[in-house]
């Protein structure tokens, strides 16, 4: 028996700094990731994709693998255990096809999962692999993304309708006098998490134990036992540290092929993705297209806005890159149409990326923006805040909160924006053009039911359990300091045990909503359990422990339009005779809520705002029509900035605390990439004066440009 | 991945005996190419033969003034080398522009030369590529090759060699030197490699079972004045869309000397000769630069998404060449 021990506390912990809880396990190698995790008799998967783009699996030649040193079984369609696909997973959607491995010959894309090989050793088992000789029927396939597809069609998007319409476009921009029509165009970006998607199945006591990298193992769960029609209870999903995410971290081939090898064979498998296979497995952002149309009054006040996005979608999975989306948020419009279309084609399927929608859809709108105050000599910023819409422009519900105009007026002021000459091309150092630019950026925050316990240990500390997945962004350490404020206590005093679907159900990392939605739960468990020590003065052996579900105060949340805003800013120097652009510095200024741990919350806004610098320069996977592969399918080939390419990333961010979440949050996950390439694009144009409406903005973009002013 | 066997040569005869006796066996330098290129089955070699403990470590001068770098100097050690630096500055400044900081410390001389083109056809396997599958065909051609070459390939080929040291070094007239059973060897290095035409598998003149052993740069004056350009597609850790390796002296106005290579547009490090003789005993201003690099690039043939280098490579020349000229004239 102990007393009881909280509201010791006077100082919050929250909106302080805090390094990672787990980061000294990282750093020095004692956190362990889904793939070094050991078990006694672990056999290793490796999965064997198709090398044809469309097609028929015709024959397997699995005996002379099957007698190679070590290995012990060789999935493919014609042996495997077979899965239900008939339902619909947490997120609302059908599983995408593709990781219902082996349950048919058909070919829908290169790099489509034709077998597993399992062997005694790893090296065994892609020996074998690569050995395996499969042959195909090969058919003529479509990988080609253009800007106009005869095929293209509307659906709506995670985020909202396919086509939003109001008031007269064609007339509303004849009358207007000035007008920009510009198409733009991003290309396909893949996460490339450092940590390679893994998992380990095994079956212990009638229960399926999964050990994974993702971001929701109560989501992976679910989806495992609805393909396998288990009983949920008897499925169990691990994923202590994640490596990155970033989207792609779901239910995946890797673990669904584990799972049938460790059925078939009785003993532990493990599945890792190699990057090359994780550029066709993982899932990935289409490329858009997407056509602006604005029209404007003399002082700038927008009539007229049109945004169209394309995207590609796989031809067994309907999932749709909503770029248009964001005009729906950030400018209303007398005349406000947006639509987003997608294609089917013979490519593997997409799936949410980092900011799915108002990535790409940034880039294009905020990029027209720019060209617009180009068109009426109004400065960037000013035009924006003629544009600010009193309510949502589509829905017509006010904001929660919109503090965009607080977060340019900042971030100018630290930028230095005031002095800078709008005319393009006119600052020299050396062989560089200099050049400034800024975009405003949105994304969506919500929060989704989630439940947590809050346990009163015997010996004085606090531990929490909610299913919360830590990707990288340090939900734990938040968390960590969500319930030392709710329990009053010092944060040293509590554990946060995450990533365990046995904790039961909790939102997903993604979205941003993760932190927001755990919060939720933990700051309600906590809360109860300090108000029920406050009643007794001793805590039983066992300890005592309180557990929360937020679904109905998640559920009474009013409608209301809810975003985080953040302005961006860039300078860029540009020589014209090479194509070379670098990213000299680059600011972000942010109304994002309550900001929990500033440590943590700085590094994910600039990694967002970094990964925008790769998106304007850099990443691009590049898919050749013949062969209908990608090309360069690794990290030599596939750039992401380099350190070089990283200058002075600053953060910061305004006072924007939620009135309507228990801990003020709003979610930072995902904001800090949208408006970074557009600012960046328009920096461009003020050093060179020429537009790049494609990204990446390449060396031989640059140089094929025309002339620069 | 396949099983193969590792043995460590101790002395040049040996390195080269352990070889010899097993057919499916390679020399191991650095191991920074070769090593990938057996993670992606590109290279299935069954023996690796170590070389890089071999007394091959050393940058000496030659009898006649020039210096002779081994086989085995890692990147790193030659890059910071006082008289790599104040002789041929280029060079020290083409090995710093590769890679990165850990693999300069594995990369060896002898390897870098050796190192396969980063073509991604040549580095997937389910792929067609007549440099790993001759007569499989070259999908590049027709597919992706917006950092294919623009000088020298051909309808079998259109890849580049990705070396940025071998760039500086051909502007230096470097001299290969390798050893055989047979006896020593030496090849200049603008005939080290071989003509692309319908052989891309055959790269260079080496014997078969030859053991690199080092390079010799002859004596240049003119490489006091040096310098090595690299455009790449981000700022650091990537291979160049085109570099350029360039020395110049110039005498009262007069070009007395120049010596111009450029990277990334052809299967080998290109000597530019025709652009050397344009302005050689000519003007040092940027038209006669522009004048000169046309000259060389007049035998381009670029394909319709690398057309860009043929600007780029110009660009590049009037650049360097004039900062050289400037700042000897200062």
């Amino acid at each position: 028996m102990t007393t009881t021990t909280t509201g010791l506390r006077a100082v919050p912990a929250v909106g302080t700094a805090h390094t990672r809880v787990e980061g000294r396990d990282k750093v020095t190698g004692a956190a362990r990731y889904a793939a070094e995790i050991p078990f006694t008799e672990l056999a290793h998967g490796w999965l064997v994709l198709s090398t044809v783009t469309r097609g028929r699996i015709s024959s397997v030649e699995d005996a002379p693998v099957l007698a190679m040193p070590g290995v012990l079984a060789v999935l493919h369609h014609g042996n495997a255990p077979r899965v239900d696909t008939d339902y619909v997973g947490m997120l609302g959607m059908p599983p995408d096809p593709t990781i219902a491995v082996f349950q048919h010959d058909r070919v829908p894309h290169a790099g489509w999962p034709v077998a597993l090989v399992v062997a005694e050793t790893s090296e065994q088992a892609r020996e074998a692999a690569e050995a395996l000789v499969v042959h195909y029927e090969e058919e003529a396939h479509d990988v080609t993304f253009a800007k106009e597809h005869p095929d293209a069609y509307s659906i709506p998007g995670p985020g909202g309708p396919a086509v939003t319409e109001k008031g007269d476009l064609e007339a509303e921009l004849a009358a207007s006098p000035v007008t920009v029509d510009a198409v733009y165009t991003t290309p396909e970006e893949h996460h490339n998490s450092m940590e390679p998607h893994a998992a380990t199945a095994l079956w212990d006591g009638g229960r399926l134990e999964v050990v994974d990298s993702n971001q929701g193992t109560i989501w992976v769960a679910a989806e495992l036992a609805s393909l396998f029609s288990l009983d949920p209870a008897s499925v169990h999903v691990r994923s202590e540290h994640v490596g990155g995410g970033f989207g792609s971290k779901g239910v995946r081939a890797h673990q669904v092929a584990a799972v049938m090898a460790a059925t078939v064979l009785s003993r532990p498998v493990r599945v890792v993705m190699t990057r090359r296979q994780m550029f066709s497995l993982a899932g990935y952002r289409s490329p858009t297209t997407q056509r602006v149309r604005l029209g404007a009054d003399a002082e700038g006040r927008l009539r007229a806005l049109e945004h169209s996005c394309l995207s590609l979608t796989s031809t067994v999975h309907e999932f749709i890159e909503s770029g248009a989306g964001v005009a729906r948020v950030m400018y209303d419009a007398p005349a406000h149409h947006t639509a987003n279309r997608v294609v089917r084609l013979d490519v593997p399927s997409p799936t949410f990326m980092r900011a799915p929608g108002e990535a790409p859809g940034s880039f294009a709108l905020e990029s027209a923006l720019d060209e617009l105050a180009e068109k009426l000599g109004i400065d960037p910023i000013e035009l924006r805040t003629r544009n600010e819409p009193a309510v949502g422009p589509v829905s017509g519900l006010p904001f929660s909160t919109r503090n965009l105009p607080a977060c340019f007026e900042e971030g100018a002021r630290r930028f230095g924006w005031a002095d800078r000459d709008p005319r393009p091309g006119l600052r020299r150092e050396g062989r560089w053009l200099i050049g400034t630019g800024t975009a405003a950026a949105s994304f969506f925050v919500g929060a989704m039911p989630s439940t947590a316990a809050a346990t009163a240990e015997a010996d004085g500390t606090f531990t929490v359990r909610i299913n919360a997945a830590d990707i990288g962004t340090g939900a734990r350490t938040a968390l960590t300091l969500i319930a030392a404020d709710a329990l009053e206590v010092p944060t040293d005093r509590v554990r946060v045990r995450i990533g365990d679907s046995d904790f039961g159900p909790a939102m997903i990392a993604g979205g941003s909503m993760g932190t927001r939605s755990w919060a939720w739960a933990v700051t309600a468990a906590a809360g109860e359990l300090r108000e029920r020590l406050a009643l007794s003065d001793t805590i039983p052996p066992e300890g005592i422990t309180v557990r929360s579900d937020t679904t109905a105060a998640v559920g009474a949340l009013a409608q209301k339009e809810r975003h985080s805003f953040g302005a961006q800013f860039a300078e860029v120097a540009v020589d014209v005779s090479t194509g070379e652009v670098r990213v000299r510095r680059m600011l972000g200024v942010f109304a994002a809520g309550r900001i929990i741990n500033p440590l943590t919350a700085r590094g994910q806004f600039t990694g967002g705002m970094i990964w925008g610098i790769s998106m304007a320069l850099h990443e691009e996977a590049v898919r050749d029509r013949n062969t209908g592969a990608l090309y360069g399918a690794d990290l030599a080939g596939y750039h992401v900035a380099s350190n070089a390419d990283v200058p002075l990333v600053e953060a910061d961010w305004v006072d924007d605390t939620d009135p309507d979440d228990p801990v003020g949050i709003k979610g930072i996950g995902e904001i800090g990439i949208v408006g970074a390439a557009a600012a960046i694009a328009n920096a461009v144009w003020h050093a060179t004066g020429v537009r790049h409406r494609d990204l990446p903005i390449r060396p031989d973009r640059v140089i094929t440009a025309g002339p620069h002013v | 991945m396949k099983e193969f066997g590792y043995q460590r040569a101790l002395d040049v005869s040996g390195a080269l005996a352990l070889l010899d006796a097993d057919p499916d066996a390679r020399f191991l330098g650095g191991g920074t190419n070769l090593v990938d290129l057996m993670k992606t089955g590109v290279e299935r070699p069954g023996r690796l033969v170590d070389v890089r403990e071999l007394p091959l470590d050393r940058i000496e001068p030659t009898e006649d003034g020039g210096l002779r770098i081994g086989a085995t100097v890692t990147n790193s050690d030659l890059a910071a080398h006082p008289d790599v630096r104040r002789r041929y500055p280029a060079l020290t400044q083409a090995v710093l522009a590769g890679a990165s900081g850990q693999l300069r410390n594995m990369a060896t001389v002898g390897g870098n030369l050796l190192q396969r083109t980063r073509c991604g056809y040549f580095a997937d396997v389910t792929k067609p590529c007549n440099k790993r599958d001759p007569g499989s065909g070259c999908p590049a051609i027709e597919g992706e090759h917006h950092n294919h070459a623009i000088l020298g390939a051909s309808d079998h080929c259109v890849a580049t060699h990705p070396s940025d040291l071998g760039v500086a070094l051909t502007a230096f007239g470097a001299v290969v030197t390798y050893e055989t059973a047979d006896g020593p060897g030496e090849l200049p290095l603008t005939d080290f490699y071989l003509p692309v035409g319908d052989t891309p598998h055959l790269e260079t003149a080496l014997p078969p079972g030859a053991l690199i052993t080092g390079v010799v740069l002859p004596p240049a004056p003119v490489a006091a004045n040096s310098r090595y350009r690299k455009v790449r597609e981000r700022a650091s850790y990537a291979f160049a869309i085109g570099s350029i390796a360039a020395a110049l002296d110039v005498r009262d106005g007069v070009v007395h000397e120049v010596r111009l290579a450029f990277g990334a547009v052809a299967s080998r490090p290109w000597r530019a000769h025709a652009a050397e003789a344009a302005l050689t005993g000519g003007p040092a201003d940027a038209e006669a630069f522009a004048a000169a690099a046309d000259a060389e690039l007049a035998a381009a043939r670029p394909l319709p998404h690398n057309g860009y280098k043929v600007t780029l490579m110009r660009n590049l020349v009037v650049a360097v060449l004039s900062e050289l000229a400037e700042e000897a004239a200062r």
